[in-house]
């Protein structure tokens, strides 16, 4: 069914929550990704040409890198993108074939890969680009939020986490209930005003971005010089002589 | 938008086939059309079927498309597809009026097939004005777009047919005037969207702007992807330009005064004019739905291009 479920008032929202002030960039995130839903349930994840010029294939996060800001004031953020699990999510309503849903029990989105036709038009519905072609099988793929793992008794509890979340080498993803305010993630979020994408487009993504601290006070400034300033008397002398 | 081939094909050939299918279910049970009308059914039913056909091509698992009429609750794709399958009954039932000359069935089946013909072009503009991510989709003037472009290039193709079968002025005259008005309209799209603000920025999308201007510094993947082929086909303003040029003088001016002319001039040489009117609005068509997707931008490609 494509219709959304009844948004019910404490209802479990399963998202994830990124830390761009300490996402380093370093795409483990996007590559146990790609290493775990490659065999998982939305495996094969295709790679076309993969050993020549032409490589690429279907991930489900992407990690970008962005500049902000001018010169001292600027920063260079890592950004990390991938679903995020919209509360209303046009990609789950515009789809002719119930193929895409909404979890009601936990907000997930996930395709149905047994009845997609691969009529791609969820991922043109999609603002962020979350959703990606598998042109092997002619069905949509896109990230699961790792459902396949984290209700999987068979593996640690430790473990039951997204794979992105596990990999971050800087703990700057966070993975729990966006709904329950009282969660660690909300609790983040309020800490640190996380922020949605694109909201403007009306899709109220469940992921939030927390911002990169504000550095500026932080910055370096090269130490003046000023010979008054010198506290040393020898220093004091030799600025003297050596400034004649 | 990367524009497919199949699914530009589908909205040209459907489009005119459901326009031809309107006017033909409205004007034959009155008796404004020449002839028994079996030709144009045959004509109309046949585009529609070519452009059916046409997009399932671009499915990645077309044997699963009849899934496609299931979500009709709340998908624009799944109505049009149950809109296009309902109107082939009143469409195979005026055949059947037409062909053993019973006026009242036809009449009806004429009137039904025609509000079907209205329905599924209806529901094919309201996928691409539903698509709040594309700009130049998500605009109030592109389903009515979609409407008039499929009565222009139905009365068209009427008009030539009835042209051939000796007579029948009324759908010359409805050529000239749905021609203009799609004309005017397509006008109207094009300064419309060429003015509109983007709908969303690079600050917004990645929410960096409280720091300042934001620009992409190193990409994700250094080669194509799904996303850069779908939604990173961009065209270069000049070639648009161009190409919007050709589809209004071949697509809409000429054929309307091609109609014009056939009106004045009658018989054989009003049918010739018709048919030539009729290539070049179709032809024009065919590149007003490739810039339709030629020029619409994803809001994705922020991400991308910024
Ligand atoms: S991010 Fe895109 S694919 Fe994911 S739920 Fe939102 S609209 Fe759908
Ligand atoms: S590609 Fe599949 S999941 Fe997406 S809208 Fe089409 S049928 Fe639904």
């Amino acid at each position: 069914m494509t219709c959304l479920p009844q948004p019910m008032p404490g209802a479990k929202k399963l998202g994830l929550v990124i830390d761009l002030d300490t996402c380093v960039g370093c795409q483990a995130c996007a590559t146990n990704c790609k290493e775990w839903n490659a065999s998982g349930q939305s495996g094969p994840l295709p790679d076309l040409h993969p050993y020549s010029a032409g490589a690429e294939g279907v991930w489900f996060n992407r990690v970008h890198s962005y500049e902000a800001g001018e010169g001292a004031a600027g920063r260079t953020v890592h950004f990390p993108r991938s679903c995020l699990h919209c509360e209303t999510p046009a990609c789950v309503t515009v789809c002719p074939t119930g193929a895409s849903y909404k979890r009601a029990e936990d907000g997930i989105v996930l395709v149905d890969h047994a009845i997609c036709i691969g009529c791609g038009l969820c991922a043109w519905a999609c603002p962020y680009g979350a959703r990606e072609m598998d042109e092997d099988a002619g069905v949509m793929k896109k990230c699961t939020l790792c459902v396949d793992r984290i209700y999987n008794e068979t593996i640690p509890e430790a473990q039951r986490q997204p794979a992105c979340v596990l990999a971050c080498p800087t703990k700057a993803r966070h993975f729990g209930d966006l709904g329950d305010p009282e969660s660690p993630v909300s609790q983040l979020v309020r800490e640190r005003g996380g922020q949605a994408l694109m909201p403007e487009l009306g899709y109220q993504p469940v992921n939030s971005y927390l911002p990169p601290r504000n550095r500026s006070s932080l910055a370096a400034q090269p130490e003046a010089a000023a010979p008054e300033a010198i506290g040393n008397p020898l220093l004091r002398w030799m600025d003297r002589v050596l400034s004649r | 938008m990367n524009p497919a081939g199949s699914i530009v094909l589908f909205t040209t050939a459907s489009g005119a086939g459901y326009g031809l299918l309107f006017w033909l279910g409205l004007l034959r049970p009155l008796g404004l059309v020449p002839g028994q009308g079996l030709v144009a059914l045959a004509l109309a039913l046949l585009l529609i079927t070519i452009g059916l056909l046409s997009s399932t091509l671009h499915l990645g698992n077309p044997r699963r498309a009849w899934r496609a009429i299931s979500q009709w609750r709340s998908s624009w794709l799944s109505r049009e597809g149950v809109a296009a399958i309902l109107t082939y009954i009143p469409a195979l039932l005026l055949g059947l009026a037409l062909w053993v000359d019973a006026p009242v069935l036809a009449l009806a089946a004429g009137l039904l097939a025609a509000a079907g013909a209205v329905a599924t072009v209806y529901c094919t503009g309201m996928i691409y004005a539903s698509l709040k991510p594309i700009r130049q989709w998500h605009h109030p003037l592109v389903v009515p777009g979609y409407l008039a472009l499929s009565a222009f290039s139905g009365a068209v193709l009427l008009a030539m047919l009835a042209a051939f079968a000796g007579g029948g002025a009324v759908p010359a005259l409805l050529a000239c005037l749905t021609g203009a008005g799609a004309l005017l309209l397509k006008r109207a799209y094009w300064q419309a969207i060429d003015t509109a603000p983007p709908l969303a920025t690079i600050e917004s999308a990645t929410t960096l702007g409280f720091i300042g201007k934001t620009r992409p510094l190193e990409p994700p993947h250094t080669e194509q992807n799904y996303l850069l082929r779908e939604m990173g086909f961009c065209i270069a303003r000049k070639h648009a330009a161009k190409l919007r040029l050709i589809a209004q003088g071949a697509g809409f001016a000429l054929p309307v005064l091609l109609a014009l002319l056939a009106l004045l001039l009658g018989g054989l040489p009003a049918a010739l004019a018709l048919s030539l009117g009729a290539v070049l609005a179709l032809g024009g068509l065919l590149i007003e739905r490739w810039l339709m997707f030629a020029e619409a931008t994803h809001t994705v490609m922020l991400y991308y291009r910024g």
